[in-house]
């Protein structure tokens, strides 16, 4: 049902972990729906220097968060804003389609570690 | 890689004696039962000796067998046949909460009919209370309808007392025992039981055939029409292959019935301590001491359950889980959630059924395995060991709201 992409994503997922001092910290989900993502920030001359996850949730959730650290890492935050969560399922060539409204935010995620970053 | 099926509750492979068996009918004796030619009775024979193999299994005569094409059909056979042929009687049906959907779904469809039913809740094993089961029961209450072993947490339920409750009361009572037959002794008389549903591929017999056990006596409205098979309670050329190959895994799963089940609950004992023991915040769902052979079914906190299929996957491990992505709706499963499991719990579920294929060296495997996939998830989920914690909900303020 998930593209080698996704399974790609998922069991080798690309910039887990927490950041340290983050410039910013984005989360979206509850445990309650079975995801949570959040996106920590290093940005430095406008420039998201890294980006890590930690997520809960499903395969396209784990998968999503991945490819949208891989996406943006050296982006500036213009461009970061750019990334639709939709460009992330279309990264991954595509989700089934009862993920697309459940597990796929993380985009949104992103976005709101950068609302967070602007607001510092 | 070693591959380890422990999804029995969901389906089971069909045992070669019984394969051999089918294969035999689908090909040489492919009669239909109705005709009077040769073929027609060698395959008429085929379908009356495996209504005896399966009566005998529950201590029912084989008249009051029928052939069905599984679990859900015979459910709903049951209820709706029941309700139809009793409605002059009262309207009233009692149920618990933590039902097949093939039971739930049905009484749902019968409440915009105009019938009530009652849901009984249960206890955090999954059991249901006595009291509260009498204390529902009404004048006009027409049918009970509880499963005998619930599929995803295991529970045994108190049948027998629940039939006693119910022949007091002089209501009728249909049983799903889809998970327990041929797994666990059923007496249909001891236990006072009305109607139950059984399925075939739960026992290693093909998928597509079930039964309805019906008392003599019972008044049953028929669901489908256009023949006298099934003396007319179930029309429709009889599943000739399917039925010959269910009477056989029936009769064989009685054979083995003891030794079977001693030899499963010591296997799933070990995989629950180890999992208990390997595992920290893992907890086990359902009855420890009421529970069917062979099943297991754990939460394992702050991991989602389908990440945790799919990782099994990748080791070679089949299994399933409650999560809402297994679900198939974005809430967990109905089940844990009426056992009061929160929702960060129930996301984390894991049900593991052994059968016949499981071996010691498949427990040892799944143990040496599931831990890491643990931990391996939980390095990666927020709720688990984060720099920052925010003052996130905890399950303790969890209610039961949906």
């Amino acid at each position: 049902m998930y593209t080698d992409k996704v399974m790609d994503h998922f069991s080798n997922p690309r910039n887990v972990g927490e950041i340290d001092k983050a410039s910013g910290i984005g989360e979206v989900g509850n445990a309650k729906c079975g995801d949570i993502m959040r996106i920590y920030l290093d940005v430095e001359d406008n420039k998201i220097k890294d980006i890590k996850f930690k997520t809960f949730g499903c395969g396209a959730a784990i998968a999503t968060s991945s490819m949208v650290t891989e996406m943006v890492k050296g982006k500036t935050i213009d461009e970061a804003l750019e990334v639709t969560n939709k460009a992330v399922a279309e990264a991954l060539g595509g989700l089934p389609p009862a993920k697309m409204h459940c597990s796929n935010l993380a985009a949104d995620a992103l976005h709101k570690a950068i609302e967070d970053y602007k607001s510092k | 890689m070693r591959r380890v099926y422990m999804d029995h509750s969901a389906t089971t492979p069909v045992r070669s004696e019984v394969a051999q068996l089918v294969t035999g009918y689908f090909t040489e004796t492919f009669g239909n039962a109705s005709s009077v030619h040769a073929y027609g009775r060698d395959a008429r024979k085929g379908v009356e000796n495996a209504r005896e193999q399966i009566a005998s299994l529950i201590k029912a005569k084989p008249e009051e067998i029928f052939f069905t094409s599984g679990g859900t059909e015979a459910d709903n056979m049951a209820i709706i046949g029941t309700v139809m042929a009793n409605r002059d009687k009262g309207k009233h049906i009692i149920t618990t909460q933590i039902e097949h959907h093939a039971v739930l779904d049905t009484c749902h469809y019968l409440e915009k009919q105009g019938f009530e039913v009652t849901y009984l809740p249960v206890s955090d094993d999954a059991n249901i209370d006595l009291n509260q089961l009498k204390n529902a029961i009404r004048e006009d209450t027409i049918l009970i309808t509880i499963m005998h072993v619930n599929n995803e947490v295991g529970t045994i339920l108190p049948i027998k007392e629940v039939g006693q409750i119910a022949k007091e009361k002089n209501i009728i009572l249909h049983v799903d025992a889809v998970q327990s037959f041929g797994k666990i002794p059923i007496d249909v008389n001891e236990m006072n039981i009305d109607l139950l549903s059984a399925s075939g591929h739960k026992i290693y017999a093909p998928k597509g055939i079930g039964c309805l056990y019906l008392r003599k006596g019972i008044k049953l409205s028929p669901l489908f029409f256009g023949g006298s098979q099934e003396r007319k309670r179930r029309p429709g050329t009889e599943n000739v292959p399917g039925i010959v190959g269910f009477g056989l895994a029936a009769e064989l799963a009685g054979k083995e019935m003891e030794a079977e089940s001693i030899r499963l609950t010591m296997l799933r004992d070990k995989l629950i301590d180890g999992i208990l023991e390997k595992i920290p915040e893992s907890q086990l769902n359902g009855s420890r001491t009421k529970r069917l052979p062979g099943h297991v079914n754990v939460s394992l906190r702050y991991i989602e359950g389908e990440s945790l299929l799919l990782m099994l996957d990748m080791k070679g491990i089949a299994a399933s889980s409650g999560s809402a992505c297994t679900s198939g709706s974005l809430d967990p499963s109905h089940v844990l959630m009426a056992m009061g499991i929160c929702h960060e719990i129930a996301h984390g579920s894991l049900r593991l059924t052994l059968g016949k294929i499981n071996t010691e060296g498949d427990i040892d495997y799944v143990l040496e395995v599931l831990p890491e996939i643990v931990e391996k998830l939980r390095s990666m989920s927020p709720l688990f060991n984060s720099m920052q914690i925010e003052n996130r909900e905890e399950c303790s303020k969890c209610t039961l709201t949906k």
